[in-house]
């Protein structure tokens, strides 16, 4: 790379940076008020936090859609992952890892489910819900494959791809089920349903998540 | 200036140092990960624009907590496709 373009990339930089906070100082107030919204609707969600309203309920469309992409992903990692030629995965790090890094993890794991359980439940009322809990589940996977307590994923098959697309297909059965429209929850059982949501996409986000990493982890291993 | 403002241009001087990073010249790796930077800045914007008049909007939040999954997603693949392209040229 010569020293121009590189010149030139900065300056255009620089500039699209300036363009940027001016547009964003010269921003004017919003002409929807869109916090008074969902605040009017919030009784008729079945959630008393306004976030996992919107997210369940009100703009159940980009979530949807959302698990849908978090699947495809896993599907391209899985399948860019090298082949490995044994079935089964050796499970080379075990003897490797540390013994407190494996105490500590085996310590750590059952504590993060218990966690995942609570933010799940806490959507409901407070910050949390099933993005969080997912979270928390794919790093307690995390931990034990670092730890060499778990195997990696060369190809999930049988029940883990049925956890995989449980979330995904809870969801939109739920959706299917609405009143004349996709997604529109009968206003008494939303509570529930919401509920029943975010525990299926707990389990499914959480293992999608760990399964980005696994298969790497399965890629690496390989011959 | 309000604190919502302050992050909201923070965010937009993350996106243009992630921006920078991806069309430098620069291993596969940086780029990715200044794609991933510019992507944070973009969540910063739109969190700190949506509470700069004060008050909480939940819209945004809950377009960011969706965004910020799918950006772990689209990083995990892009670090798949950087590796095998990387197997490829050994």
């Amino acid at each position: 790379m010569k020293a121009l373009p590189r010149l030139a990339i900065h300056l255009f930089l620089l500039a699209l940076a300036a363009a940027l906070i001016l547009a964003v100082l010269d921003l004017p107030q919003p002409a929807v008020d869109l916090p008074a919204a969902v605040a009017a609707n919030l009784g008729k969600s079945g959630v008393e936090h306004p976030v996992t309203a919107v997210l369940l309920n009100f703009r159940g469309y980009d979530t949807l859609l959302e698990v849908a992409v978090l699947l495809i992903a896993l599907l391209g990692v899985v399948s860019v992952a090298k082949p490995v030629h044994g079935e089964e995965e050796k499970d080379e790090g075990k003897d490797e890892a540390n013994p407190v890094l494996q105490t500590l993890a085996r310590l750590l794991a059952p504590v993060l489910v218990i966690a995942a359980g609570y933010l799940l439940w806490a959507g409901g009322h407070r910050p949390g819900g099933a993005f969080q809990a997912a979270a928390l589940l794919a790093g307690a996977v995390v931990l034990l494959r670092l730890a060499g307590l778990l195997p990696a994923w060369p190809r999930p098959r049988g029940v883990l791809r049925l956890g995989l697309v449980a979330g995904l297909f809870v969801f939109l059965g739920v959706a299917l089920l609405g009143q004349g429209a996709l997604l529109a929850y009968p206003p008494d059982l939303a509570g529930g349903l919401i509920l029943l949501i975010e525990a299926g996409l707990t389990i499914s986000l959480g293992l999608i998540l760990a399964g980005l990493f696994l298969a790497f982890a399965a890629n690496r291993e390989a011959p | 200036m309000t604190p919502g403002l302050l992050y909201a241009l923070a965010g937009v001087a993350l996106f243009v140092l992630g921006l920078g990073a991806m069309v430098l010249p620069g291993p596969a790796l940086r780029r990715i990960l200044g794609f991933n930077v510019m992507g944070s800045g973009a969540f910063l914007v739109l969190v700190g624009l949506a509470q700069r008049a004060g008050g909480v909007d939940p819209v945004p939040h809950a377009m960011v907590l969706t965004g910020i999954v799918v950006a772990v997603a689209a990083t995990a693949l892009a670090l798949a496709l950087a590796r095998r392209q990387e197997e490829k040229d050994d």
